[in-house]
């Protein structure tokens, strides 16, 4: 099982994934540069956390644009595992691999701190890991992750299940005081229809080991590496 | 000398005498490019001219330093192969007049004098001075962001500092920036400009007209005037300085590098200088017309002094300069050779055939006469007759409205708006005593504070540096971490005020008596004058004194920041500060005396600044200190918390509110002469609140008798509220709803 994780300029998830990938996981890890237009084999595509290429202009307007990106896009085709983590998730909805857009919090103001999530699928190679509805404690650090779609796209999100993670207090009510950005619907994670691609604004590469205060985050990736196992077995 | 010299003299903030210098050692009038080089090398920023010979009497050496002060950062031995390299610098001025990109610039500098040891870095701390609220808002709002709009881009966890508010910050706010970096010992670089023939690079950032004459303007008091000076301010661009930050690591894979070091204050002119003269008769020569620019029409002046930010200088073996280039590109980051390492003592500035001009080294870095000033005793502040307050009335309700007081209150609303878990390291994040990384792939866990109660300065400048060094030191201890080593940034008005420079002189002698006592050595640091203005008249917030125009100054407090590191060879045995078992007896180790001069309690419940600062006695905080490193490696303690400003019942709150625990306790009967008031939120230094089950009650009593420590039974943890006998009780939540609703 080889996990890539793209590291584009101004990236800063990368090593916290390739930390949790190499160390606590023990799976295969490449780092895939933004420029090389080569996936060097790998099964699962991260985009980590950061502010790729400064997110000036917008956040992942310019990464979208990258030649490694190219090659993602065709990989999620073909029902690769791509996997877009905080400022990954802001890349994906600019490349159109996910719908909606992440805009700035309601509080305008950049926020890190722990946060709830409900798990609502459970069927996903990124969450199989997760019981049915369980809450998970994972933290933020954004200041653009508040989710916003239009009407029928969060409608149609809701009717296919695409919403993977949803803001709630610790006993899994979904409330609008648990939401911490102001997402719609509190959204902090959703799938493409296919279920290949994900993307969350929380970070699992943030509690992957109980010294950091958790290792909720843990489930995530080793969901993601024991079902690569299985594809390669069956 | 001529109308037009005087001009320039006041545009480089040179003063006549200092010309004269200049003219004799040259033996010939420097022209307009050598006399800005000067004005920005000599300015009090870049000089020390005016703190320098004090700042010799500060112990610097210990067994664990690698590097004291004189380079980019200092660096400590932490074990294991890793050395930590750390310092804290000040962006007072630019702060005050741009909130938002003084404080971001001033992240991004720091970041890069730890960049240029060759370490990473892993943390920031911010330590912050702000006039009242709501007045000093747009400060605050634009500080706050200004920090985490730097710190969170680049990816570097902003992981503690302190924020205070205070009448005399109003005009002058302080915001000093602390970074700390990692490196292997035997990969830790020094900015020596070494090799004649060396090239030397440039990299990062093109050069552009922002910042000239920034270190001159830090060397002002600020006036009417000052925001005309907001061109003086730069502007920060951290996506770059993440770029720069990687391409310098990918540094450590070629062996071509010679030294690395920052563009700060004063820019080219300071950095070549500053590594040509680490280096015995070693000079450079450089042609600006090599030097990659931002915009049309800048002059060799203008480069040289311009500071544009997010800028290195690299001396790269002759002949391997494509490899360095071919580094930085990979990061699309410009680099150009400039010029080269010379053995004339020199520094020589050319553009394409023309000279520029031509100054020796040690006239720039050495040159600049130390200014003689003079100590006068400031006036003694009011005294206090504590018999003359109103007695205590009701301890619950005081409780509630020093929580509520912007000094004590949570700080949630501000570090939950800096990014403090990037690098998967904070195994203790913000909000305790001090915060703790893990140095991965160790066991070693790496505590880090700063800490300075200026009141107590105020009071006594020399007693306030020592708590401010001990309170430094207690809040390490109360992570179980060894305190190891200090970087220090003095903050003070204008020294030329000879009531002034006595607070100068005290503020040194305490902080080194403190450090000679506690093993500290001081490895790195920085000075900040001037930090008085003379806003128009009428809008003057005290303290106050004259000037011959009769205008009226509002200056600082004398602010000596305590930057401190510390070591836990196994985060395993790291404490925090929140009760964490129901039924744990919760203890008081040291004693508590009538110490209110300078508290919280005088000045939220009766508006008083006056008294004298606690009395801090070193040996007693040295035994104190060690009781709690000796619990907390024998596994006794459940939680440990250092007492400091608001006292013993502030800080049994704050250990209930951290760990969601109440604690139900008998009355507070204290024994004459100590009083109730003192008892419940009076400031003795070295005391600790901690936690612990009630089997290992006897070997921690055992301990503190051996170490000759007094230990005094507060109560039991559990329920959800903080009882006293008799005396009140009041609910968690409400106690919470006080502590967490002021700074939002």
């Amino acid at each position: 099982m080889r996990f890539g994780v793209v590291v584009f300029p101004g990236t800063w998830s990368d090593r916290d994934c390739g930390w949790v990938i190499d160390q606590v996981l023990g799976a295969d890890l490449q780092y895939l540069w933004h420029k090389d237009a080569d996936l060097k084999g790998c099964d699962c595509i991260i985009l980590p956390g950061g502010f790729a290429y400064g997110d000036y202009l917008r956040t992942g307007a310019i990464a979208r644009f990258a030649p490694v990106m190219e090659k993602i896009g065709e990989f999620a085709d073909r029902g690769g595992l791509v996997w877009g983590i905080c400022n990954g998730f802001q890349v994906l909805c600019e490349a159109g691999l996910l719908p909606g857009a992440l805009i700035r919090n309601a509080s305008l103001e950049y926020r890190c701190q722990w946060t709830n999530l409900v798990v609502e699928r459970t069927d996903l190679p990124f969450t199989s890991q997760c019981a049915t509805r369980e809450v998970i404690s994972i933290p933020i650090g954004h200041g653009e992750g508040s989710y916003f779609a239009d009407p029928a796209t969060l409608s149609r999100l809701e009717q296919r299940g695409q919403v993977v993670f949803r803001y709630c207090d610790a006993g899994g009510r979904v409330t609008s005081n648990a939401n911490p950005n102001g997402s719609l619907h509190n959204i902090a994670g959703i799938v493409n229809a296919r279920g290949n691609v994900l993307g969350m604004m929380p970070h699992p590469e943030r509690c992957a080991e109980a010294e950091l205060g958790g290792t909720d985050g843990l489930k995530l990736f080793r969901s993601v590496a024991e079902n690569a196992m299985k594809v390669l077995a069956s | 000398m001529s109308l037009n010299t005087q001009r320039r003299l006041r545009e480089v903030a040179l003063t006549s005498d200092e010309y004269r210098a200049i003219v004799e050692a040259l033996k010939r009038a420097p022209n307009e490019v050598e006399l800005g080089m000067l004005g920005v090398l000599w300015s009090e920023h870049c000089s020390y001219k005016s703190s320098k010979a004090l700042l010799r009497r500060l112990p610097s050496t210990g067994a664990a330093v690698i590097q004291g002060p004189g380079e980019n950062a200092g660096a400590v031995n932490i074990g294991e192969g890793w050395a930590a390299v750390f310092k804290i610098e000040s962006h007072n001025h630019p702060s005050a007049i741009e909130p938002y990109q003084g404080a971001a610039t001033g992240v991004g500098g720091i970041i890069r004098d730890i960049i240029a040891m060759g370490a990473r870095p892993i943390a920031l701390l911010d330590s912050l001075r702000f006039g009242p609220q709501p007045a000093s808002s747009h400060h605050v709002e634009g500080v706050v962001a200004g920090i985490g709009g730097y710190g969170n881009c680049i990816g570097i966890p902003t992981v503690g500092g302190e924020v205070y508010f205070e009448e005399c910050y109003t005009n002058n706010p302080l915001v000093n920036a602390m970074c700390v970096g990692l490196v292997r010992v035997d990969r830790l670089m020094r900015a020596r400009a070494e090799g004649t023939g060396n090239s030397l690079m440039l990299v990062g950032a093109d050069t552009g007209r922002d910042g000239i004459h920034g270190a001159s303007f830090a060397s002002l008091e600020l006036d009417e005037t000052s925001s005309e000076r907001r061109p003086a301010v730069q502007v920060g661009n951290p996506f770059l300085e993440k770029c720069l930050l990687e391409a310098c690591m990918d540094l450590a894979h070629t062996d071509a590098v010679v030294a690395i070091q920052d563009l700060g204050a004063a820019g080219l002119t300071s950095s070549v200088a500053e590594c040509a003269g680490r280096v015995n008769g070693a000079g450079a020569h450089i042609d600006v017309g090599r030097v990659p620019r931002r915009e049309r029409g800048m002059t060799p002046y203008h480069v040289m002094l311009s500071e544009s930010q997010e800028r290195m200088l690299v001396v790269v073996q002759r002949g391997r300069e494509a490899e360095v280039e071919a580094i930085f590109q990979a990061w699309d980051l410009t680099s150009a050779v400039i010029g080269h390492v010379t053995d004339d003592g020199h520094l020589t500035v050319v553009d394409g055939a023309e000279k520029v001009a031509r100054l020796p080294i040690s006239l720039l870095t050495d040159g600049a006469p130390p200014r003689r000033l003079v100590g006068v005793a400031a006036e003694q502040p009011p005294g206090l007759d504590l018999d003359a307050l109103p007695p205590l009335v009701d301890a619950g309700a005081t409780l509630l409205r020093l929580l509520a007081s912007p000094n004590l209150s949570s700080r949630r609303g501000i570090f939950r708006r800096y990014d403090h878990m990037v690098g998967d390291a904070t195994v203790i994040p913000p909000g305790g005593d001090a915060a703790m990384l893990r140095v991965k792939g160790t066991r070693l866990g790496l505590a880090v504070t700063t800490d300075c109660n200026s009141r107590y300065c105020h009071l006594d400048p020399h007693v306030g540096a020592q708590l401010a060094v001990a309170e430094a030191a207690r809040n390490l201890v109360a992570t179980g971490a060894h305190p190891l080593a200090v970087t220090d940034c003095l903050n003070f008005a204008n020294p030329d005020r000879p009531e002034v420079y006595w607070e100068m002189e005290e503020t040194i002698a305490g902080l080194a008596h403190a450090c000679r006592a506690l093993d500290l050595p001081i490895v790195s640091g920085n000075v900040s004058l001037y930090n008085e203005s003379f806003p128009a008249r009428g809008e003057g917030g005290p303290p106050q004194s004259g000037r011959p125009d009769g205008a009226v100054s509002s200056a600082i407090y004398p602010t000596p920041v305590v930057g401190m590191i510390g070591l836990i060879d196994d985060y395993a045995k790291r404490l925090r500060a929140g009760l964490r078992a129901e039924g744990d007896f919760v203890l008081l180790i040291g004693s508590s005396h009538n110490d209110l001069g300078g508290s919280e309690y005088l000045k939220v419940e009766h508006g008083l600044v006056a008294g004298r600062p606690p009395a801090l006695d070193l040996a007693r905080e040295r035994a104190v200190d060690r009781l709690v490193l000796a619990a907390a490696d024998n596994g006794l303690l459940h939680s440990a918390h250092d007492c400091a400003e608001g006292g013993m019942l502030v800080a049994l709150a704050e250990c209930c509110l951290l760990g969601g625990i109440g604690v139900r306790c008998p009355a507070i009967r204290p024994e004459a002469p100590l009083r109730m008031e003192a008892a419940f939120f009076g400031e003795s230094p070295s005391r600790f609140i901690v936690s612990v089950s009630s089997r290992a009650m006897p070997e921690l009593q055992s301990l503190a008798r051996r170490h000759h420590v007094e230990i005094s039974l507060l109560g039991l943890a559990g329920g959800d509220s903080i009882e006293f006998e008799g005396q009140f009780r009041l609910p968690l939540a409400e106690i919470r709803q006080a502590w967490e609703g002021a700074l939002t």
